[in-house]
């Protein structure tokens, strides 16, 4: 091909690919995000890792529903006990998963449900206690796609 | 058609610490699916669960696309009299599901 | 070693090979014995699977009338709790007047426009599902037993070549996965050995309740084969020999699945 015809296929080639990477793509959570959600709940106050329990399974079966279990050690007094336990992640296209509320008439702060994970990633919960202080746990899940991809 | 499932035990002594299943029926779509053709599917979930006790309330959510399909929550409460646990849940297109059921305490 | 007894190993392995595919009776596992702990919690806990949902709907439907008919099935059957004890687990069950095996879903649609006088139910229709949730779920823990005679046999076979037969533009048979491979891990999943014992049942992958014929269109989309209509005679007949295959294990329907 000549120099001419050349300049004009790079040219064009190279707007393929600057059109292509300009598509729109979903937003995704990033660490970044999910840190800027967890701000968005506790302000400026200092969040310590501690206190809480995140089960979840190392190995998720399947993405769509993964089973969590998360506690805090709490007497659930009036005097003492935890306000709220918020979940975060890092790679969905999202990342806040749910937040729950309590107060002393739970008896236990623990709650158990089933979560999305779109990736293989870290879940965040953090506790919020009466006294005003933020406390935090992680667990790594690990995500694969269905083996036989089905059509919907 | 259920749309949920609730499980409270029947009775229960007073200051005992209770724990309480719900099932709720709702597909939480995400809104981050697409068609086979590409469109986009509207996010249609679960935004809200409520659960009081004799109309106090003992436990509150809010969910987000990343609870799965059906929602599964699992929390307890301390038996402290008898009478009615109600259970709410909202969410868009103005999704709105009550249940209830009755606890004795002695 | 000697000739003779390399022959005779070679002869072995021969013959091996063709009948090995089959797994033997004692090493049959169903999928609940391989699924990770946390998905098996979810099945054995009512009010944590989610399929309970769908039984609860058929059981609503069970006693609803409907029809020209304005017929309910209890008005037949009675209190399902007796009288559907086992029926999931006989069938696909042969059918006189179709002259073939039919499913469960088949039976229940025959019943809605033979005798109820209403239009079928569409596949995997909520109510659909409910209804044969409401039904399998009455043999759970009894042995699957489907009738094998003279009438079922030429399906059964059938079936069995559709199991053997290499599929797809993956040219793969569900024999080589299910027969042969299974219990090793596929991307993040084990395979199973395909022993229709819980269904319809509740599929992660699904996010709801969903009949054995969706799964079978699955995997044939997985191999890349063109699937065949639901109601299709060569799902029927693959359903009748894989109960057949899994004859004598306890139905555990509706189950929970990956």
């Amino acid at each position: 091909m000549d120099r001419a015809t050349r300049r004009e296929f790079l040219k064009a080639a190279a707007g393929v690919g600057m059109a292509v990477a300009l598509a729109p793509r979903p937003a995704a959570a990033t660490p970044a995000t999910m840190q800027e959600a967890i701000r968005r709940v506790v302000g400026t106050a200092r969040v310590t890792p501690g206190r809480v329990k995140l089960e979840l399974p190392p190995l998720s079966e399947n993405g769509n529903t993964v089973p969590l279990t998360v506690s805090v050690e709490s007497a659930m007094t009036a005097e003492e006990h935890v306000r709220a336990i918020h979940l975060f992640n890092e790679k969905n296209p999202q990342p806040d998963v749910a937040s729950f509320h309590f107060g002393p008439r739970a008896g236990r702060a623990r709650v158990a449900t089933r979560i999305r994970l779109a990736d293989t990633q870290a879940v965040t919960a953090i506790a919020e206690l009466s006294d005003g202080s933020f406390w935090s746990a992680s667990a790594n899940v690990v995500v694969t796609l269905a083996a036989c991809l089905e059509d919907a | 058609m259920a749309g949920a499932l609730i499980n409270v035990p029947e009775r229960a002594r007073r200051g005992e610490i209770i724990e309480i299943k719900t099932l709720v029926s709702h597909p939480m779509e995400t809104g981050y699916r697409r068609t086979q053709l590409g469109a986009p599917i509207p996010r249609d979930i679960i935004r809200t669960f409520v659960c009081t006790y004799n109309g106090t309330e003992i436990f509150r959510a809010e969910l987000h696309p990343a609870i799965a399909a059906n929602p599964f929550l699992v929390f307890s409460t301390v038996a402290t009299e008898s009478g009615t646990l109600s259970f709410q849940w909202t969410g868009d297109n103005g999704f709105a599901l009550t249940e209830s059921a009755a606890i004795r305490v002695e | 070693m000697s000739r003779l007894a390399a022959l005779l190993l070679l002869a072995l392995a021969t013959v091996a090979s063709a009948v090995a595919a089959e797994i033997p009776l004692a090493e049959r596992r169903s999928g609940y014995e391989l699924m990770s702990r946390e998905t098996r919690a979810m099945q054995d806990d009512d009010a944590a699977n989610p399929a309970t949902l769908w039984v609860l709907d058929g059981a609503a439907l069970w006693t609803r009338k409907t029809g020209a008919a304005a017929r309910a099935c209890a008005d037949c059957h009675g209190d399902a709790r007796d009288s559907m004890k086992g029926v999931a687990a006989r069938h696909p069950a042969f059918d006189p007047v179709r002259g073939r095996p039919i499913t469960l879903e088949q039976r229940i649609n025959a019943c809605r426009t033979e005798r109820q006088q209403a239009p079928a139910l569409a596949w995997e229709s909520r109510e659909l599902l409910a209804l044969a949730a409401y039904v399998a779920r009455q043999s759970r823990g009894m042995p699957i037993d489907v009738a094998v005679d003279a009438r079922t046999q030429p399906f059964v076979d059938a079936g069995r070549a559709t199991f053997q037969r290499r599929q797809g533009q993956l040219n793969l048979s569900c024999a080589q996965c299910h027969d042969e491979q299974w219990g090793r891990q596929l991307a993040g999943n084990v395979i199973p050995q395909a022993h229709p014992t819980g269904y319809p049942l509740y599929r992660l992958e699904w996010q709801t309740v969903g009949s054995l014929q969706r799964r079978f269109r699955g995997c044939l989309t997985g191999i890349r084969a063109e699937p065949y209509e639901y109601g299709a005679p060569e799902l029927v007949d693959l359903e009748l020999f894989l109960k057949v295959r899994a004859r004598g294990m306890p139905m555990d329907a509706p189950a929970v699945r990956p």
